[in-house]
Order: C-alpha cells, then sequence, then structure tokens
C-alpha cells in the first residue's frame, strides 16, 4: 500500500461476499447484512464506516469467530475463520478489563498464561501502558481510572498478545470529543510503531479517515459495501491534516454517501432503494 | 488546531515555567495541606473511630437502643400486664448478668458462661467453615460445567427446602456423639445458602469478560481461577454473610435439642429450670455473636473485593 515502513506481512483478512441473517424463525428473519466483501490488507488499518445499527458488530463477531456468517467466507491469511482464537484479538464497544485486577495484570496475565517469562510480560505490559499514557497507574484496578484511561488500558491488553489482526469495535465511543481526540493520537502512535494488522470500527466520519489507510463504508441494512475509498495521507498523521484539500475531498465523498444511508434508517420504508 | 501531540503526562507542569516563585510555593504548599487533611480524615483508622464514636449516626442508634430499652422496662416492670410478668425486666436481667454472685448461676463472672459461648462458637465456626469449604466449590463446579449442574442441582434444590431441624433424628441416630449431630445440622442451611449464592456469582458473570479471557489466550484452568473465582466473590460473599445468619439460627435449635451444652441449651435449660433472665441473657449473647461475626466477613468481603470499591487511592 502507501507506506514504505516496515509492514506486517501476515494478518491479511478476506470477507468475501458474506451474508448474515439473524433470527430463529422465518417470520423473524432479518437480512442484516446482505453482501459485503471487502479485505484487510496485512500491516493495513482498515476502518469501517456504517451508520449505526449497520452491523458492524456482526461483521466484528464473524471475523472474531464468535458467529457464522450465513453466507459467504472470511479467511485469514489464506486460512478460513471458524472460530475465535488467538490470532485475531476484539477490542470491545464497552470496556472487558477485568475489575478485580490491577492494570499491569490486566495487561500482563494474557502473555504469562501463553508461556512468556513473567517478568518479560510484566516488563512490557509497564512499557505499552506507559506508550498510552498510563504510567503510574499500573496498580490501579479499573474502576479507579476514568473511561478514557479505562480503553487505553485494553488496547494495551490487546496488543501485548501479538495478534495477527486486531478487531476494534468502536473503541473509543463515549468519550467526549478531547479525551476521543487524544486516544486517536495515542493509538496512531502506537499503530505506526507496531503496524499489527487492524480492523477498525466507528462511526464517526472525522475519525474514519484520521486513522485510516483504507475506508470501508457500509450502507444501512440490508447491508452492502458501498465504496472501499483508499487513505493517501502520510503517517504519521497530525490533525492539521484534517484541512487539507485530499481530506476535505475524501470526506465530500464518504459524507454524501453515509448521509442518504443515515436517512434511511430514520426512513426505514426508503430502505429498499 | 493543535499542532503538537498533546501529552497529558507533560501538562504537571514543564521546567520552562516562567511564573515567579511564590505561586509555585503556594501551589506545593497547598498539595501538601490537601494530603495532610486527606490523611487525617480518611487515612488513620483512630480518625475513622473517633467519627464512628462522635457522628450523628452513632446518636440515633443510642436514641433506639435506650428507646427500646424504656420500652421494655415499661412493658414488664411498669404496667405489669398480665402474661408480660414471666418476662424479665431490664433491670432484673442486667442485675443478674453483672452480678458477682448470680442468684441463677449465669453471669459474666461466671467461668460457665463463657464455656457455653466458646462451645457454641467453635461450634459455629466449624460448620461455617466444612458449609464454606464444601458449598463454595461446589456452587463454582455447578455455574461451570452444564452436565454437572443437570447431574447435581435438582437434588441440590429438593434437599434445600427441608429444614434443618428435621434432620435431627437421622443426624443423631448416625452421626458419632452429641457433638457432630449439632454440627452437621448446623451447616447445613448455610452449605445450601453458600452454594446457591456462589452458583448465582458465577452466572452474574458477564459474557464480556469470557469471551476477553478466550481472545487474551486463557486456558480452562485460568478463566476458572481468574476469571469465574473472583468474579463470583461479590456473590459469594453475600452468600456466606446470609450462611453465618443461617448458622446461628440452626446452631441454637440443634443445641436445644440435642446439646448439653452452648448458649442453645443455656436458653433451654433455663426454660427448664424457670430461670428465666438466664433466657434473655442467652439471647442478647446470641444477637451480639451473630452481628459480630456478620461484621467480620464484611469487612473480610471488603477487604478482598478493593476492586470494587470506587476512588481508593492506591
Ligand atoms: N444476536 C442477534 N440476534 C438478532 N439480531 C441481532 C443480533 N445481533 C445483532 N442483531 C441485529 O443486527 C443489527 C446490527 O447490529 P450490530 O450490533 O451489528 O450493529 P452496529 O452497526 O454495530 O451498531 P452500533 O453502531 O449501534 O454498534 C441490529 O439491527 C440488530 O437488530
Ligand atoms: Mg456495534
Amino acid at each position: 500500500m502507501m507506506t514504505q515502513r516496515s509492514t506486517k506481512s501476515y494478518g491479511h483478512c478476506v470477507v468475501d461476499a458474506v451474508g448474515k441473517v439473524y433470527g430463529a424463525t422465518e417470520d423473524e428473519a432479518e437480512i442484516v447484512l446482505k453482501d459485503c466483501t471487502f479485505d484487510v490488507p496485512a500491516g493495513s488499518l482498515t476502518v469501517l464506516l456504517g451508520p449505526s445499527g449497520c452491523g458492524k458488530s456482526t461483521l466484528v463477531n464473524l471475523i472474531a469467530g464468535y458467529d457464522k456468517p450465513t453466507l459467504g467466507r472470511i479467511t485469514l491469511d489464506g486460512a478460513p475463520v471458524s472460530a475465535p482464537g488467538v490470532d485475531r484479538i476484539v477490542v470491545f464497544q464497552e470496556t472487558a478489563l477485568f475489575p478485580w485486577m490491577t492494570l499491569l495484570d490486566n495487561v500482563a496475565y494474557g502473555p504469562i498464561q501463553t508461556g512468556r517469562p513473567r517478568r518479560e510480560a510484566e516488563q512490557e505490559a509497564s512499557e505499552l501502558l506507559r506508550a498510552v499514557g498510563l504510567a503510574g497507574f499500573q496498580d490501579r484496578y479499573p474502576s479507579q481510572i476514568s473511561g478514557g484511561m479505562q480503553r487505553r488500558a485494553e488496547v494495551a491488553r490487546a496488543l501485548i498478545t501479538r495478534p495477527k489482526l486486531m478487531l476494534m469495535d468502536e473503541p473509543f465511543r463515549g468519550l467526549d470529543h478531547m479525551s476521543r481526540g487524544l486516544m486517536q493520537e495515542y493509538y496512531l502512535k502506537l499503530f505506526d510503531e507496531h503496524r499489527t494488522t487492524t480492523l477498525f470500527v466507528t462511526s464517526e466520519i472525522d475519525e474514519a479517515i484520521f486513522l485510516a489507510d483504507r475506508l470501508v463504508i457500509l450502507s444501512y441494512k440490508p447491508t452492502v459495501v458501498q465504496t472501499v475509498i483508499d487513505v493517501p495521507l502520510p503517517r504519521p498523521r497530525n490533525f492539521q491534516m484534517l484541512t487539507s484539500s485530499t481530506y476535505g475531498q475524501i470526506k465530500d465523498q464518504a459524507l454524501g454517501l453515509l448521509y442518504d444511508e443515515a436517512l434511511k434508517a430514520f426512513d426505514p420504508g426508503k430502505a429498499a432503494a | 488546531m493543535r499542532t503538537q501531540p498533546l501529552d497529558p503526562m507533560a501538562l504537571g507542569g514543564s521546567d520552562a515555567d516562567d511564573r515567579s516563585d511564590s505561586p509555585r510555593r503556594y501551589a506545593d504548599e497547598r498539595e501538601k495541606a490537601l494530603l495532610d487533611a486527606h490523611q487525617r480524615a480518611a487515612g488513620s483508622e483512630t480518625g475513622r473511630v473517633r467519627q464512628m464514636l462522635v457522628g450523628s449516626n452513632l446518636r440515633y442508634t443510642a436514641l433506639g437502643f435506650v428507646a427500646f430499652v424504656i420500652v421494655w422496662y415499661i412493658l414488664t416492670d411498669l404496667l405489669t400486664l398480665p402474661r408480660f410478668n414471666f418476662l424479665p425486666s431490664p433491670v432484673a436481667v442486667f442485675t443478674q448478668w453483672t452480678s458477682t454472685d448470680p442468684q441463677y448461676g449465669i453471669s459474666v463472672f461466671t467461668p460457665i458462661y463463657y464455656e457455653h459461648i466458646l462451645v457454641s462458637i467453635r461450634r459455629v465456626l466449624l460448620a461455617f467453615g466444612i458449609a464454606v469449604a464444601a458449598g463454595v466449590p461446589l456452587g463454582i463446579l455447578l455455574g461451570w460445567n452444564r452436565t454437572f449442574y443437570n447431574l447435581v442441582f435438582p437434588i441440590v434444590e429438593l434437599l434445600r427446602p427441608i429444614p434443618p431441624l428435621a434432620w435431627v433424628p437421622f443426624a443423631v441416630l448416625i452421626l458419632p456423639g452429641v457433638e457432630s449431630s449439632v454440627v452437621f445440622v448446623t451447616l447445613l442451611a448455610a452449605f445450601f445458602a453458600t452454594v446457591l449464592n456462589t452458583l448465582l456469582g458465577v452466572w452474574s458473570i458477564s459474557d464480556d469478560y469470557f469471551r476477553a479471557a478466550h481472545c487474551l489466550g486463557y486456558r480452562r484452568i485460568d478463566v476458572l481461577m481468574r476469571v469465574i473465582v473472583p468474579g463470583a466473590m461479590p456473590y459469594v460473599f453475600t452468600g456466606l454473610q446470609i450462611a453465618m445468619g443461617v448458622s446461628w439460627f440452626s446452631l441454637v435449635g440443634g443445641e436445644m435439642i440435642a446439646g448439653r451444652s452452648g448458649l442453645g441449651f443455656l436458653i433451654f435449660d433455663a426454660y427448664m429450670q424457670v430461670a428465666l433472665p438466664n433466657i434473655v441473657i442467652g439471647m442478647i449473647t446470641l444477637g451480639l455473636l451473630g452481628y459480630l461475626s456478620s461484621a467480620g466477613i464484611r469487612r473480610v468481603g471488603a477487604w478482598l473485593m478493593a476492586w470494587q470499591e470506587k476512588g481508593r487511592s492506591a
């Protein structure tokens, strides 16, 4: 892709003609995903952008292996995805830090379990916590830090497992504007450093463009992939790029598409279009 | 528009601070004063005790007690209601309780009083200990393994409503000695309370935590020890408090029927001998012991689950 940096050569995820229907009976059947095809190139930060309720979390669950697609297939580095595995990690919409562990234990305990020496794991956990601005908080419990700090700790906990593919489901949702901006910067710094292949879900257009190498824009239910847009802004990114003309063009294009779809979400009668 | 990445770590105070020296010293002193005040208010144990003793909460509690004793006094000493003359007045109980030469043989100065107390405490602790040691693992296992649940839980549910005292005859016939049958009867209700609450505790754990554990590569045994056990802990401790309460209930029943010592026996014996003040002494002592043991469990729980508390600085 656009970057010359040393990128990860693994984590290439292909979502091929995936469809998902929910509902136990014929009457209840609801087509959520109609036909979704896109890929997440190895070492890229691909952003999934779509209106609320269009099935973004559904897609994340399918890729994570928590649920199976009704039709179509998903592969990770060529191997079909059928069950959850440690090669993929999800940072959930809701915080899932273990409230009974300190931040350090939360981050370090995964790798310790998978056989890394405790000292080495704790060392790396410390460094990661520092990198997300949580130095000095590592002995706190999640209930003793703010929501934004919890989100950052969770990103650290995911990164330390060195997954092939990181799935981030609106990790910064619910944070105020200022913390959200901070989170994005911390996160981008980490991404630039680790280059872990990532699928990042959001419904915020500025966040999407600021972070993305590639934008996958979804329609409203029954959901299809509307467009895939490459974002040729250089890395490392900074907020000044938000005023560049490239940014403006991409935003215009994406907004046009999203606006129509968001309208459908409020007026299901037009959904047939 | 920001030109540099914001670093909150750097916001605290940078070296390029050109303010004059005195506001800075003021800020330092202010911080020190705040920390001191914080320590004085909450940090020290003595502070907390004093707060408890002089706090208005305690004043109302004392008021409640005084009112209670006055009503008791009026009912027994002043009004001499027809059937209430059996109930000893607070004055009679107090004199008996604190007498060096008690008319009915029980007071804070007689060793036999403490022997009864110790026997009862030992039985409750033994019963409670067995109930918890067996009940918590069973509850966790029930919540962890579906097959085991289907196999065992219906039986637990059928046995649970049987009042502990209904077990007394068989306990006495089957188990060796008085002691083991009293302990057995005491632990039954506690055991069921512990099992049930532990099971509910496991069920209360959000699926997100299991998913996260799975993602992070936790093995099954780690899920058990690092997710299920701590996650169920709040419910377990609710269960333990209930268990401690019902232990005292069943103990007294058991001691009345099968015991030859202990506070339940003391009460029953006093009834047989018409040593009525001793009954009240036994009841008050039971109340106090029950309260203290529950408070103890709450303390241990709060200590073990510090992670639940909000705003406690590490
Ligand atoms: N387990 C389920 N059973 C039935 N329907 C479901 C299930 N999960 C999701 N859905 C349906 O799928 C649709 C998409 O849900 P999903 O959570 O994937 O949306 P989303 O794009 O992540 O929304 P949001 O932005 O609000 O998080 C919803 O309308 C919901 O009704
Ligand atoms: Mg969602």
